[in-house]
């Protein structure tokens, strides 16, 4: 009797589906798709046009959440890290963007704020932003590794300085980079109608995945993230493991700046990136991971942090003002969080349970 | 009800998914008894105990307590503690942040403010009537572990319950405080107070406890009398078979014998650490098993940390068949093949949510390197080839090893330092905690591994434990080595007298 | 016993608490004597001490409630959205809708207690970690800032501005200016409110059954449940303090300011956690202290004046010192917190 019910389980169980993390991401993004379908089906129209150099771009909500959840997807490579080793969030990222952004038009405008040609290649402004923003990962993950400071307080440091010091690297000027080949990054190459910044996100995702499976990234990360003591004891230094991963995320940020000035060939101190580290967090959580650290999810992670961009553009969609964008955001964000809550689960898996018993009973 | 029980249990079911945690047990307290709830880890006794304190809600059954003339529904701690029932747990449940007379008096009746100076005065009492060496305003966290869980037994005794439950109290505590709350004990037991005891240690239980009940598989076994049981008796009635003798173990395995005096496997002299020892030298030949003794707190823990590396190494040389090596960190100790099974299992021993194969092949993959990692197969056969091996019980390779059972989790880290193939082996009370069959695994397996060629160094609070499987023992006290004891002189006597030092006895 | 007692101050014998408030006390007094010494004049006026009381009352008050949440283990990091949607509709109400003043004050109270009671609800009785919860509530606080009324507006009603205008003497501490007149020292409203805010919460947290909970469920929730503590309702209970703290700050705020924005009180609650931080509040939970927090305002809200009146008034200066000490604060409590646990051992 025990045996055969053991038997069907296996076959078909959709309590089980519920308790799958990536469940949480993949049903919110199919809420977001189905509403949108009902609500306004133009939403998923895709326009072929040409930009104002004459090249083929692809345009249409479904890119504006390819183009802007790019960044969104990068950070969130690192965020899941940073949470699932110390148990805690960089709420730096936004200002730190902006250091990053700012270093790269520092060096690509030399002395003068707006060269008519660029003074130095991308690839070694690139170069050095990654080198400083992998610097002031370092320093949040000194605090947080070393002197054993919670994390989001750790990194409010950095909050609270980052774009004071961003503005302080150029001498708070505004400088404007003319040549088009730098808005490559964060606009179309020329010939592609795909937005560069999803090319950029996913060969980030893709070194993820192959760092994920040639090293023990992953392993070592989740299990200094559960147990720091028991890690210690099994030779591992959990306090450098912490620390990297505030340097990879680090790296991210860099990545992440090169795309955001590049969008505008410009730096605004004080609103580029502004609460992206919110909507990098809620990416990690909408993933289903832990906040508290341990194990995660990166592949829901990445899926969340699109989730988030989705449901930002829907919201623009319709006419939502910039500025009020946050509470819809808000609610979203809280529902779909209440949903993914063991109660909340347990309930709908009961209800999974009791459809499936009155299915039975009825054949 | 019956006359003279303060408490009665009926027909208790509580299930977890996946497991039946309790199938129908009763059990019933008397007025003024000590009654020791037996069973082997996963046997239910923490599920029942947790069930009458309000922290699991009971799926059926009835809970009657004397005074109350219907069944009472006890949903959560503070219902049982306004009811009289209150508990001491093996952890301490105290707030660490709080000062001691805080953590006696806080989440009981009283009004709304908090009278410091009448609480410090009342503590303060009840500290001195019990020898509690704290103050009253010390924080908690200030205060060692020992005296932490005396603070715990005090704010329970001051509780004028009808029902007081120990869930196993003594783990952290030394013979002497053992033998403190043992006449509490007594005392509480005259005043008419039901006490519900629940430890590993067999001879507590013959010492102050009444009446036994013993639960299997979340299951009633029985409730006898403490004379009509005796020890043996008990133990097979706890593991559900007749067991053979304990004492057999020795002699079953056949030691290791070196074909030529060679050198030490392991030697360390004038070893210091920074967790407060007095430095000190040590070797182990081929093949021995040998032990740390003393009581807690001694420094046995914390001398062969300092031998793996888990503290900060202050000094001293350390020597590897012969050579001349340095450990500064465990990852130095681990690749010149020692491995260490910590005292705590739960807070330096298991990776919580991972899986037990995970758990498994940590410590090996960590010394192959982190751009190496193992296959998935390469993995599992790891896994299933110790989860054979050892019998661990778990669903599969993939459960998380936090929802295995004590001895289980204890199996699992066993299996993880295995698989690194050491040829010193450190165990630090790997029988704490644990059900008695696995105990008796566990020793067997040591001195198999001994007749293999392996060196083992096994810690034991269980000095019989020790004396069944060491060949040499070091005997510590005032975390300084006061002693070494062979052959001949390993016996109960001579090593409480080496414990204690010369003047007394 | 008593020989033992008398032995001598030692370190660990402190509690995390007093030693941290201790560290905190210090701190400030040096800074502002410094201040004294090397700026001079302005920092000698009692007036600037009150101006710096008069500009940071709201702060005061948010700060206290944060570090209620914080030594009860949570974060509510959704004060400044509370305080500026309190600020607009108090505005709108005003001015639009033809209200008074204590209407006001019961709007504030009002959106304070509702942003508690659902945020409560939702960290205690759904386990949903804080730090998201009060994420949302801030995005949803802004959000609907700028719903209620999109362009930020100077608020006329007359009533208003006499509450505004009114100004308590502070007898003692007046200065007599140029043309040998005596200028009295004065406080706003607001700085009663918050110190009458940090006297009841010290109150409630030394000496109330209640407050020695926070400690406890902040210190260790699990144990707390089993020395049998409400721990839900204690968590519960701390959110919606906070949230409530959160609506009188931002009334203050919009009492100080005189408008209503939906940029108002940007930043506010990472000034909040900072002060509660420099005061000795411990982000793990368990350990912190209202005259602290208290201190640590004054700490935060000196060094900004120091800043300025330095003369480095570039916007940057103040973000970078303030994260500068900040980051001081913590290493220095980390190690201390270090050391004392090693002395222990």
């Amino acid at each position: 009797m025990s045996q055969a019910r053991k038997q069907v389980k296996k076959k078909f169980n959709p309590a089980v589906l519920f308790r799958k993390q990536i469940f949480i991401p993949i049903a919110a993004l199919l809420l977001l798709a189905i509403f949108n379908l009902i609500a306004d089906p133009s939403f998923y129209k895709i326009t072929l046009g040409y930009n104002s150099a004459g090249d083929p771009v692809l345009s249409g909500y479904l890119m504006t959440i390819l183009d802007y959840g790019s960044e969104l997807a990068i950070l969130a490579i690192g965020m899941t890290l940073v949470t699932a080793a110390s148990g805690g969030q960089d709420i730096s990222v936004g200002a730190a963007i902006a250091i990053a952004g700012s270093v790269i038009l520092r060096v690509l405008c030399g002395t003068d704020s707006r060269p008519d040609h660029m003074q130095a290649p991308v690839i070694v402004a690139f170069l050095i932003a990654c080198v400083v923003a992998m610097l002031f990962g370092a320093f949040n993950g000194a605090l947080v590794a070393y002197f054993k400071i919670q994390p989001m307080v750790a990194t409010l440091i950095l909050f609270t300085a980052g774009r004071s010091i961003a503005a302080w690297i150029n001498n708070n000027e505004l400088p404007i980079i003319s040549d088009p080949s730098f808005a490559v990054y964060g606009g179309f190459i020329p010939g592609i109608p795909i937005p560069t910044p999803f090319f950029i996100a996913m060969v980030c995702v893709i070194i993820t995945m192959l760092i994920l499976k040639f090293t023990n990234l992953g392993l070592y990360t989740q299990s200094v993230g559960i147990n720091e003591s028991s890690s210690k004891l099994n030779g591992l230094d959990p306090a450098f493991i912490k620390f990297l991963s505030f340097v990879l995320l680090g790296l991210c940020v860099a990545v992440a700046g090169l795309i955001k000035v590049s969008r505008l060939s410009s730096i605004n101190y004080s609103v580029i990136a502004k609460d992206i580290e919110m909507d990098a967090i809620l990416a990690v959580a909408l993933g289903g991971n832990s906040l508290g650290g341990g194990k995660f999810n990166m592949t829901a992670s990445i899926l969340g942090a699109y989730v988030i961009q989705f449901l930002t553009t829907t919201l623009y969609k319709f006419n939502v003002q910039s500025d009020a964008l946050p509470a819809y955001k808000a609610v979203v964000v809280i529902v779909l969080v209440v949903l993914s809550t063991p109660k909340a689960r347990e309930f709908m898996g009961k209800i999974a349970k009791s459809l499936k018993g009155s299915e039975r009973s009825v054949a | 009800m019956q006359e003279k029980s303060v408490l009665e249990m009926r027909k208790i079911y509580k299930s977890f998914p996946g497991v039946k945690a309790l199938q129908g047990v009763d059990f019933t307290l008397r007025e003024g008894e000590i009654h020791a709830l037996m069973g082997e880890n996963g046997a239910g006794k923490s599920t029942l105990i947790k069930v009458l304190t309000g922290v699991y809600s009971k799926d059926e059954g009835d809970i009657h307590i004397k005074g109350h003339e219907n069944a009472v529904a006890i949903h959560s701690p503070q219902d049982a503690q306004k009811i009289g029932i209150s508990t001491v747990y093996q952890e301490i449940t105290l707030c660490p942040n709080l000062s001691v007379a805080e953590n006696m008096f806080i989440g009981r009746d009283g009004g709304i403010m908090q009278n410091w100076k009448k609480m410090n005065a009342d503590a303060d009492k009840i500290l001195e009537s019990l020898g509690i060496p704290a103050k009253s305003t010390q924080q908690l966290a200030s205060c060692s572990l020992a005296v932490q869980q005396m603070v715990a037994i005090a704010r329970a005794v001051d509780m004028e319950c009808k029902v007081l439950i120990l869930d196993e109290p003594t783990s952290s505590l030394d013979e002497h405080e053992v033998q403190k709350l043992f006449g509490l004990m007594r005392d509480l037991k005259k005043k008419g107070v039901g006490i519900i005891f629940v430890t590993h240690f067999l001879d507590q239980v013959y010492e102050v406890c009444d009446r036994i009940t013993v639960l299997r598989d979340g299951q009633l076994v029985g409730e006898y009398e403490i004379k009509d049981l005796p020890r043996v008796k008990l133990v097979a009635k706890m593991l559900g078979k007749e067991m053979d003798d304990m004492s057999d173990i020795k002699s079953s395995e056949k030691p290791y014998e070196a074909k030529e005096k060679t050198q030490p496997v392991f030697e360390a002299e004038q070893l210091v650490s920074d967790a407060g020892i007095k430095p000190f030298d040590f070797h182990i030949e081929k093949g021995e098993v040998n032990g740390f003794t003393g009581l807690l707190g001694s420094g046995r823990s914390e001398c062969v940390r300092a031998i793996f590396g888990a503290d900060r190494v202050l000094g001293g040389t350390v020597k590897k068949n012969g050579k001349q090596i340095k450990i500064n960190k465990p990852i130095d100790a681990m690749r010149n093949g020692i491995a260490y099974l910590p005292e705590d299992r739960k807070v330096d021993g298991i990776v919580g949510d991972l899986s037990v194969r995970e758990n498994i092949i940590l410590a090996l993959q960590v010394m192959k390197g982190f751009f190496k990692p193992f296959t998935k197969a390469e993995q599992y056969a790891f896994a299933d080839e110790y989860i054979k091996a050892l019998s661990i019980k778990t669903a599969s390779a993939d459960t998380p090893v936090k929802s295995l059972s004590g001895g289980n989790q204890q199996k699992v880290i066993l299996a993880r330092w295995l698989l690194t193939h050491p040829d010193y082996l450190i165990l630090d009370e790997p029988t704490r905690g644990i059900d008695v069959g696995t105990k008796v695994d566990i020793q067997k397996l040591v001195l198999k591994l001994a007749s293999e060629g392996m060196s083992v160094t096994f810690i034991s609070s269980e000095t019989d434990e020790m004396l069944r499987t060491c060949s040499r023992l070091i005997v510590m006290r005032d975390r300084r080595v006061v002693g070494e004891l062979k052959e001949d002189e390993l016996t109960q006597n001579k090593i409480m007298s080496t414990i204690a030092g010369g003047e007394s006895k | 016993m008593t020989e033992k007692k008398k032995a001598g101050f030692r370190i660990q014998d402190m509690t995390d608490t007093n030693l941290l408030l201790a560290i905190t006390i210090i701190v400030f007094f040096l800074m502002y004597i410094g201040a004294m010494v090397f700026q001079g004049k302005g920092f000698l006026k009692a007036q600037t001490f009150f101006n710096i009381l008069n500009a940071n009352a709201s702060l005061i008050i948010t700060a206290c409630g944060m570090s209620l949440v914080m030594i009860t283990g949570g974060i509510d990091i959704s004060v400044g959205g509370v305080a500026a949607l309190v600020s607009m509709c108090c505005a709108v109400y005003l001015d639009f809708k033809g209200g008074n003043v204590f209407g006001a004050v019961l709007i504030s109270l009002g959106i304070g207690l509702a942003f508690g009671i659902v945020q409560g609800l939702l960290v205690a009785y759904l386990d949903i970690q804080p730090f998201i919860v009060s994420l949302a509530g801030m995005f949803f606080a802004r959000g609907m800032t700028t719903i209620v009324n999109t362009a930020p507006f100077n608020v006329a009603n007359e009533e208003f501005i006499a509450v505004k205008e009114t100004r308590i003497t502070v007898p003692g501490f007046g200065t007599v200016n140029k043309l040998g007149k005596y200028v009295p020292a004065y406080v706003e409203i607001g700085v009663i409110v918050a110190l009458l805010v940090v006297i009841i919460l010290f109150c409630l947290l030394r000496w109330s059954r209640l407050g020695r909970g926070f400690y406890a469920v902040g210190g260790n929730s699990q144990s707390a449940l089993m020395l049998g503590i409400n721990v839900r309702r204690t968590r519960f209970l701390s959110h919606l303090i906070c949230s409530l703290l959160a609506g009188i700050g931002g009334f203050v705020y919009f009492l100080h300011v005189g408008s209503g924005s939906a940029s108002h009180a940007m930043g506010m609650e990472m000034n909040a956690i900072a002060s509660s931080i420099i005061g000795g509040t411990m982000l793990t939970g368990g350990v912190g202290n209202i005259i602290g927090t208290f201190f640590g305002v004054l700490s935060l809200s000196t060094i900004q004046n120091i800043v300025s009146s330095a003369g480095l008034d570039q916007a940057w200066w103040t973000g970078i010192t303030i994260a500068a000490m900040l980051c001081i604060f913590l290493i220095v409590q980390s190690v201390v917190m270090a050391r004392k646990k090693k002395a222990l051992k």
